[in-house]
């Protein structure tokens, strides 16, 4: 007698896991983060070391650096960036999908240490000086844009330039602002420059007892926006330097990604017609383990709010071909059993618990390996690992657990009972033994 | 014999010194070529500077040579590859890294004449060649702990038959990539992650046959271990050969629509996949059969030691 109480249980699980799918998958998919390779931007990796080149970077200015830098992206508008904090004195920048590198690579690298200095560059007044968050954009009498900093303490200005004043006789009496000032740089020598490195040098007439300071540097308006915000978002305590850098075009990352897409469709597109060709009704009950598994690999990276990026990519692949291989192993020992002469049902039995401690074994060892490159691994071989992780255990849910409930519901309805050709066995193929 | 009279059974134990021979004259090939012509190293691991230029038509190669030396002097790639479907893509790498004000500079020019923005890449080997270490130390330290694991499951001689397997196969892309000179770059070295993935996996399902057949059946001759091996094989065969069509399908496709980004990832995906599928049945399995019967023996002369021991 046939169940059909069974069938109409699969199908409505169907259903609701297609309902499911088409109402969410869209937005899941959408909502992935993508890596840089993927959708483009640029990273840097810079080595943190002490400003006098002195002694180890400790663990609370790594972390702070991480902060300042924070603060200065969010100057740029970029949405999810990932700073991060590699190995003892390293930190690695990630702005995906950022449209002026060359503004973003600026920001980044400033020091943002402005002083004041005499034209022989002794430090009249530092960073330390100024007030917080102090800085803003002026128009000048000619409407031209000049950036304003706040000071601490306007008699310690005065005193400053009375000193000038009193030291240097005119043409000498210039009162030099640097941006970033480096040992070895000289006025003397970017004066004769065209574009020196000092943002200007005015000249001190006066004593000025003010708290308030205008830098006039020929500034585009935007460059005077830019140098404010720079300022205020706060002076790193630390030298970067840049030992590695990778950017991507926007336009190539999203080409990329698209082709990828597509390649991935054709791919699984492949795998189904295959699966169906050969394994006939057990491929049907493949196709809805699969798209599940996709689904829910997806969800999940989601939910961890994991970077997807090609590496992942790759794992994704990996877990795919896992995945698909724990439903073939499972079928290839069904149709085994059926083949030496068992019924359907015993067929389905035998071959279910029989791959099943191979499929453990197997996921077990790659979840090892994936694990170790988890620990150990770093950027790239870590990302890999961690979709690596979630397709193996998806792929057990779903290729495993859900194939074996789906096609269980119809092998127990009795519906092939004695019809061995769904599932792709010749009658004459059978042993007769039995 | 099950299914004997049915299915003709492939003799793998038999041939099993051919594939070894063919295994070590690899090796030996392979070993000589990276000596000898090594690696094409990419930037990731080559102190220096890669701009990719993408244009609407067709690039040139003098084209592209012309443009750098319009943006100033010093401009003169080292190396320039066409690249993309029809070309409209050109790769122009720089042997030393290229400073912030050279990158502006290039990146203006490009937007301006092309109006795409570069793909500039600026890297001291440092990290590439850290990643690379790190990557190879994380799979030998991954390598003990899957010994152990199969140690404990099944036993020593599977476990070193399928460390050998994973390491041909690593071995075996790398190889290739070496003839071919084709770039290593990071994503290559997560396409051999993959492999070793996958090899451990393929190599696992067949040894798992292996070891519940040995477990049905009585063996004291090495015709009847090759029996049991050639079974369990066969018995496989028919899983492996799907497994590895439906991943080299999705490998494939990744390689054909998949896009310049990832084409030499795919192309080392399927050169690992097949390398991998040759290894599980011809190397591990061989291996392990070779192993086997040496240990059987030596448990065989132990015995017979203990029986002839008290008449003498």
């Amino acid at each position: 007698m046939i169940k059909k109480s069974r069938i109409v249980i699969f199908f409505l699980i169907v259903l609701a896991i297609g309902g499911l799918m088409s109402q969410t998958a869209l937005n899941t998919a959408k909502s992935i983060n993508l890596g840089l390779d993927l959708q483009g931007g640029f990273e840097i990796l810079y080595e943190v070391s002490n400003p006098d080149g002195e002694g180890e970077v400790t663990e609370e200015t790594m972390q702070s650096t991480v902060s300042a830098l924070d603060q200065r992206v969010n100057v740029l508008g970029v949405s999810e960036p990932n700073i991060s904090i590699e190995g003892d004195n390293r930190v690695r920048v990630q702005l995906a999908g950022i449209d002026d590198q060359q503004q973003a690579r600026e920001l980044l690298a400033t020091e943002a240490d402005l002083s004041f200095r005499d034209i022989d560059d002794n430090v009249l007044l530092s960073g330390d000086d100024l007030q917080e968050s102090g800085a803003s954009v002026n128009f000048d009498q000619g409407n031209q844009p000049v950036v304003s900093v706040g000071l601490r303490d306007g008699d310690e200005f005065g005193r400053v330039t009375e000193q000038v004043i009193e030291e240097y006789p005119p043409p000498e009496n210039l009162m030099v602002i640097w941006l970033d000032y480096e040992e070895g740089d000289s006025f003397m020598e970017e004066s004769q420059k065209e574009d020196p490195k000092f943002l200007s040098a005015p000249s001190v007439n006066e004593p000025l007892y003010t708290d308030t300071v205008q830098i006039e540097g020929n500034f585009e308006l935007e460059e005077a926006e830019f140098l404010a915000e720079i300022l205020n978002s706060g002076s790193l305590p630390v030298e970067l330097e840049e030992i590695y850098s990778n950017a991507v075009g926007a336009s190539l990352g999203e080409e990329a990604m698209d082709q990828t897409i597509f390649a991935g469709f054709i791919g699984i597109g492949l795998i189904f017609a295959f699966m169906l060709f050969y394994y006939r009704f057990m491929g049907v009950i493949s196709i809805i383990s699969l798209t599940s598994y996709i689904y829910v690999v997806l969800v999940v990276f989601n939910w961890m709010q994991g970077v997807l990026t090609l590496p992942g990519l790759a794992a994704l692949v990996l877990g795919v071909g896992m995945a698909v291989d724990a439903n073939i192993i499972t079928y290839e020992r069904i149709k085994e059993e059926l083949r030496e002469g068992r019924s359907v049902i015993s067929a389905f039995k035998l071959g279910t618990s029989r791959s099943f401690s191979t499929i453990v074994d197997a996921n077990i060892t790659t979840i090892i390996a994936a694990g170790v490159l988890f620990y150990y691994g770093t950027s790239s071989v870590q990302g890999f690992a961690v979709v690596l992780i979630v397709s193996i255990l998806t792929s057990f849910l779903t290729a495993v657990l859900l194939t074996r409930f789906l096609l269980g519901l119809w092998v127990k309805s009795r519906i092939f009972n004695k019809k061995p050709r769904v599932f792709g066995i010749k009658e004459r193929d059978i042993d007769a033994r039995q | 014999m099950l299914g004997s009279k049915r299915r003709k059974e492939i003799p793998f134990v038999k041939h099993r010194k051919k594939f070894f021979i063919i295994s070590l004259v690899m090796a030996a090939v392979g070993i000589a070529l990276l000596v000898t012509i090594r690696l094409n190293l990419g930037i990731d691991f080559e102190s220096g500077s890669r701009v990719e230029v993408s244009g609407d038509e067709p690039l040139t190669a003098e084209q592209v040579q012309e443009d750098f030396a319009s943006i100033g002097e010093g401009y003169e790639p080292d190396d320039i590859t066409l690249a993309g479907d029809n070309g409209q893509m050109a790769h122009a790498r720089f042997i030393g890294a290229l400073d912030q004000g050279e990158i502006s500079e290039i990146q203006t020019y490009f937007i301006d004449n092309y109006g795409q923005e570069p793909n500039i890449s600026t890297v001291s080997p440092q990290v590439g060649e850290e990643l690379a270490m790190n990557a190879l130390i994380s799979v030998l330290i991954a390598a003990v702990g899957i010994i152990i694991y199969v140690t404990i499951r099944f036993q020593f001689l599977y476990a070193l038959a399928a460390i050998v397997a994973l390491f041909h196969d690593a071995f075996f892309i790398i190889v290739v990539f070496s003839a071919l000179q084709l770039e290593v770059n990071v994503p290559f070295i997560a396409a051999v992650l993959t492999i070793v993935g996958y090899s451990i996996n393929d190599t696992i399902v067949t040894f798992d046959r292996i070891r519940e057949n040995m477990a049905k059946e009585e063996v004291s001759t090495f015709e009847q271990l090759s029996a049991v091996v050639d079974k369990s094989l066969n018995q496989t065969l028919g899983r492996s050969i799907s497994t590895v069509l439906t991943v080299v399908f999705a490998a494939v496709s990744l390689y054909v629509f998949g896009g310049e980004a990832i084409r030499s990832f795919s192309f080392a995906l399927i050169v690992g996949l097949i390398a991998g599928t040759y290894s599980s049945l011809f190397l591990a399995a061989q291996l392990w059969v070779s192993w086997k019967w040496k240990s059987i023996q030596k448990q065989q002369n132990k015995e017979a030691q203990k029986e002839t021991e008290p008449t003498i």
